[in-house]
């Protein structure tokens, strides 16, 4: 055969190969925005119930304004960072929030008459069923940002992936309240 | 085997990539049975009358694949007396499917209950945009909340792979296959085919041969087909399904509550027992063994899930 032709043949290949690869990053980057939009509405919809909640419970333990302060300055800094941040920022800010809330159920915890009503039952129980959906989302949307940066980065993707302007996908990591804390080893000198 | 550490991630795109495969070669199988076996049959009953029959053939088993298709699921939902579950009633299974479906990246699939005490429960629809689970009062009531979970999970991983649309386009196919070979059977012995093939010798004796053996093992294959797709992805959707939930135990307890219950599911059929999570029908065939079970043994898929 003529050697032009195969070299023309080698290059097809090549080619071939390339337009797949590509094509493959371009679908696993497409996934990753699928599933954020998931967690989005999520933690939008846990953005909503908050000012709900906060009023109820106002209702029972005005005098608590430190603690209903905090929540709200933390809710509005996670719809800031929802407008515009990276998945790193808003983990960090919905890891404030997480941290507020718990300190106002704890402050709930005092007032049984508030414990009582269905309002606050309704609103608490609304709450978790949607955190547990923020963490189900997460988990699906951190499966498919671990397939897409696996391909980003082994090989050959890995040589013209960046030059095609691919970067890697960040993870989303809330902070579990079900997680056991690392401990801490201190080393005393004697 | 059973000590293999837990699946690897099964990635629905994959699974749902094969099953886009498995339901162009069903519907291709299907459509050229249907016509070979009409056109034998045509064959047999008048000499040249299996072409002229051939349009029909197509039109019908073309035909019957579209409908399955496209209303299978509303079908099998009407069958099984499923009525659909509104936005309000049913909170905890609301959360637990909107929940589980975010897991899956799927949406949530529209909710059926059967009213029947008999827990069980199946998945359908064409694809995750057009699905349907279905669960008895029974399950709600038998089940806990983890348990809940796991036999959800086990659904919509079916509904991501995308095994929903084969397990309905079988479901439905196959009772059409059997339908017709039983009425092509039926008019053979009773109907006018014996005048024609008096009158010519041996070339009708091999056509008609081909009929009555094709008449007969039709029905066999197609349910062989049924069983076999069906078995393998129940233990696929129990894996996913549990890595789904992270919690294999509480899928391993339903199924063994399920097992231990003894209640016949009554909306329940031949046709439709494969798409629950367990046997519905509660019979078990000693006689060839395995062959016919429609599910794998549920004490064999306990043990897996206890492995992972």
């Amino acid at each position: 055969m003529d050697p032009i032709v195969i070299v023309l043949i080698v290059i097809a290949a090549i080619a071939v190969f390339l337009i797949a690869g590509f094509n493959r990053l371009v679908t696993l980057r497409q996934r990753v925005k699928e599933a954020w939009s998931d967690i989005d509405v999520q933690l939008k919809r846990r953005h909503d119930l908050i000012p709900n909640l906060v009023e109820t419970v106002k209702g029972y333990a005005a005098h608590e304004s430190a603690t209903f302060q905090a929540v709200t300055n933390a809710r509005a800094a996670a719809v800031a960072a929802g407008a515009s941040a990276s998945p790193q920022e808003r983990a960090q800010a919905e890891n404030m929030l997480t941290g507020t809330l718990r300190s106002l159920f704890a402050v709930a915890e005092n007032y049984p008459q508030l414990q009582a009503i269905q309002e606050f039952k309704d609103l608490s129980e609304n709450l978790t069923a949607t955190e547990d959906k923020i963490a189900f989302a997460r988990r699906f949307y951190n499966g498919n940002v671990r397939d897409y940066n696996t391909a980003l980065m082994t090989f050959p993707t890995n040589l013209y992936a960046s030059l095609l302007g691919f970067k890697p996908e960040q993870f989303f990591e809330l902070a579990d309240p079900t997680e056991r804390e690392v401990p801490q080893v201190k080393f005393t000198t004697p | 085997m059973s000590s293999a550490p837990l699946t690897p991630r099964v990635n629905i795109y994959d699974a749902a990539a094969a099953n886009r495969v498995r339901t162009v070669v069903l519907i291709v199988v299907f459509v050229g049975l249907v016509t070979a076996l009409v056109y034998f049959a045509g064959e047999y009953f008048a000499p040249g009358g299996g072409i002229a029959l051939l349009p029909f053939a197509l039109v019908f088993s073309v035909g019957s694949s579209l409908v399955s298709y496209f209303a299978g699921d509303k079908l099998v939902l009407a069958q099984s007396q499923a009525r659909e579950v509104a936005d309000d009633e049913e909170r905890e299974l609301h959360n637990v499917v909107e929940t589980l479906a975010l897991g899956m990246g799927i949406p949530t699939p529209k909710l059926y209950i059967i009213d029947d005490s008999a827990p069980n429960a199946f998945a359908t629809g064409r694809d995750p945009k057009h699905a349907s689970v279905a669960v008895t009062r029974g399950l709600l009531d038998k089940m806990d909340r983890t348990e809940l979970e796991g036999v959800i999970a086990h659904e919509l991983s079916h509904v991501g792979n995308r095994d929903i649309r084969v397990m309905l386009l079988v479901t439905v196919l196959v009772g059409t296959v059997v339908l017709l070979s039983d009425w092509v059977t039926r008019s053979m012995f009773w109907g006018g085919g014996r005048r024609d093939r008096d009158r010519d010798g041996g070339g009708g004796g091999i056509i008609a041969l081909i009929a009555i053996v094709l008449a007969i093992l039709m029905p066999i294959f197609a349910t062989l087909i049924q069983l076999a797709v069906s078995r393998q992805r129940e233990y696929l959707a129990d894996a996913s399904g549990a890595l789904l939930t992270r919690y294999p135990p509480g899928l391993a307890s339903a199924l063994r509550k399920i097992a231990a219950d003894t209640e016949k599911l009554e909306v329940a059929n031949k046709a439709t027992a494969s798409l629950y999570i367990a046997n519905p029908l509660k019979d078990h065939n000693a006689f060839l063994d395995g062959l016919f079970d429609t599910h794998p043994p549920i004490e064999e898929r306990i043990k897996r899930l206890e492995a992972m």
